[in-house]
């Protein structure tokens, strides 16, 4: 039987809240009603000042740290949350200290309202109908997650690649709401080139015949052929040249020659292929095409006039940005870029930019610079938001 | 940074002494960067000392979790690349701490330091001391003590400098010299340092500014 390894947060289940209100989307969009379903691990405190707010990526959830019931026969292990790695007690976002939430963004395919949820007026899927919903959406709806636990202002909002775009977002529209902010390998907005390959992704799907406009639910089918070519070359796109070549070079599967066919011959194919598979069982491609558009349209110096020194000049929170050197899809000039604006309004913003080879995925891994990083900044908060605690530095 | 001299074993020594001194000519309450701020003892000193704001610099990675411990916002990059980071005019005083011979163009360097901040603190060894000039003059090899512990060709110290050259460098590059000492590590004040600071001083601060 699979048991918990230490340092984990352990079996976790899912809560879901709903709001039976309206909300009005960015896009001129609208949901009558909405839910949210979230998990949480640690013990919020009697002053409510420790609780931690993680937002997730493209392809993530609200299953952050720790493992899920499964029925018997099913692998448990395979069930361990996405950042796993960085929550858990002992940990640099330590659940013995800190209380820490994560929710589904609107629009996803794990148990938050989205397009395959049924929509209230047909009683049929959303599909192609759920409209487009942006990151400042999703913090407001963060927002009222917030209140319905009674948690007026985060100690931290921390978020990687698209859930940095978030945590930054939550510094403009709530900034008495959150004490620190913690934007790790993210952007002030997409560049030509990342908007480039998110149309690659979503051009894939939508050309899938099996989309069928996105009411691919009632066919009982799904465009699993775009969606896998969207997941391979976003893969590639996650990782660096180097590491790619460092984890399968021009290695052949199971032999040593050609057999000159179209069968994948080379593992990194193989590699991308599963990659592809696994993805497609586990996401729904109309929220992956809403996730690429929340992530190309994410600017908020646009209503800043182009300025994002203009855009942070309200922020209130104090900062920690961390960016990798090998990650050339959210690349360190980014994050430096949000550093700048920060410090042109004299925010207290600490920068690192940690040397590793494993390009933009390197955030979701155990590199022991990138948690020495971690674990500091969070001590500080800590020593902080946490009444009658201390800690002392680690050596 | 890559660590200019043996920055610890200086670090340990010369503090509270250097720290001191720097402390006196900072403004109460003003903004200051501090380039190459190692653990960021120094900024957090000037923080209790006297309530500065600001940022510092650093390389070594192994440095930006000791400054986050130290509580002092501390930005990751290579001074080498300049102070494009940092508006013009965004700081009373921008201080370069025994990393200046490290430098790769330290004249760019100083012009930057003076775009960004009115007043400049600069701290270096000075190639000028006594022991070294006599390992030059009566060994012929080049210097290598507990200052200077590398040999010439691989030391990190590229750009090693006197007193007197510095003070040089600052009347062409147009800044005013405010304030100039020279210290011994052990901090001990003798009649010859301050007879001939560029002979008996260990490590030189100076002082300056934009007219």
């Amino acid at each position: 039987m699979f048991v918990p390894p230490d340092h984990s947060v352990g079996i976790v289940t899912p809560k879901t809240v709903v709001f039976d209100e309206p909300l009005e989307l960015e896009s001129k969009g609208r949901l009558e009603s909405y839910q949210l379903v979230y998990e949480t691990y640690g013990t919020l405190n009697s002053n409510k000042s420790n609780a931690v707010l993680i937002c997730h990526a493209l392809s993530g959830d609200h299953h952050v740290a720790g493992y899920h019931a499964v029925e018997s026969g099913q692998d448990q292990s395979k069930t361990k949350g996405w950042w796993d790695t960085m929550i858990g007690p002992g940990k640099p976002i330590d659940t013995n200290r800190f209380y820490v939430v994560s929710s589904n963004n609107v629009g996803g395919c794990n148990g938050s309202t989205g397009p395959s949820s049924t929509n209230p007026n047909t009683n049929k899927p959303y599909g192609p109908d759920f409209p487009i919903v942006t990151v400042a959406d999703w913090v407001r709806t963060q927002a009222k997650l917030s209140d319905h636990l009674g948690i007026e202002q985060w100690a931290a909002v921390v978020g990687g690649s698209l859930g940095g775009m978030q945590a930054l977002q939550w510094s403009i529209t709530f900034p008495d709401r959150l004490r620190h902010c913690l934007v790790i390998a993210s952007a002030p907005k997409l560049n030509a080139q990342n908007i480039g390959f998110n149309d690659v992704a979503r051009q894939a799907i939508r050309t899938d015949p099996d989309f069928h406009n996105g009411n691919y639910y009632n066919q009982h089918t799904s465009p699993a052929r775009g969606m896998r070519v969207a997941r391979m070359i976003g893969h590639i796109t996650y990782l660096s040249e180097d590491m790619m070549g460092l984890k399968f070079g021009r290695d052949l599967r199971k032999k040593s020659k050609f057999d000159y066919e179209f069968t994948p011959e080379f593992e990194v194919e193989s590699y991308l292929r599963h990659q592809g598979d696994r993805f497609v069982n586990r996401f729904d491609a109309n929220t992956y095409l809403l996730m690429t558009k929340a992530l190309d349209y994410f600017d908020p110096a646009d209503e800043a006039a182009g300025s994002l020194t203009k855009a942070l000049d309200q922020v209130k929170a104090d900062f920690l940005v961390v960016s990798f050197t090998s990650d050339w899809r959210f690349s360190p000039e980014r994050s430096r870029e949000i550093v700048r604006a920060l410090q042109s309004n004299r925010v207290n913003v600490s920068y690192s930019e940690i040397q590793c080879d494993q390009g933009h995925d390197s955030f979701l891994l155990e590199i022991k610079d990138y948690m020495a990083v971690m674990q500091s900044y969070m001590n500080r908060i800590a020593n902080e938001c946490l009444p009658n605690h201390h800690v002392k530095a680690n050596k | 940074m890559t660590v200019p001299i043996s920055q610890s074993k200086l670090q340990s020594n010369l503090t509270r002494y250097d720290h001191r001194l720097i402390s006196e000519w900072v403004t109460e309450g003003s903004r200051v960067i501090d380039l190459g701020c190692g653990n960021g003892a120094l900024l957090k000193h000037l923080h209790a000392e006297k309530n500065v704001s600001g940022y510092g610099v650093e390389l070594s990675q192994e440095m930006i979790a000791q400054c986050i411990d130290n509580g002092i916002n501390v930005i990751q990059f290579n001074l080498d690349q300049g102070l494009g980071h940092f508006d013009t005019n965004s700081f009373d005083t921008v201080i370069l701490s025994l990393t200046l011979q490290a430098m790769r163009r330290p004249r760019e360097l100083l012009n930057e330091m003076m775009r960004v901040g009115k007043q400049g603190i600069v701290t270096f060894p000075n190639f000028a001391h006594w022991r070294n000039r006599w390992q030059i003059a009566i060994n012929g090899k080049m210097p290598e003590n507990e200052q200077l512990p590398y040999k010439w060709f691989n030391t990190p110290n590229i750009h090693l400098c006197t007193i007197r050259d510095f003070h040089a460098l600052c009347l062409d590059l147009g800044f005013e010299i405010e304030s100039s000492v020279a210290v011994r590590t052990d901090g001990q004040q003798t009649l010859g340092l301050k007879a001939l600071p560029n002979v008996f001083g260990e490590i030189a601060l100076c002082r300056f500014s934009k007219p």
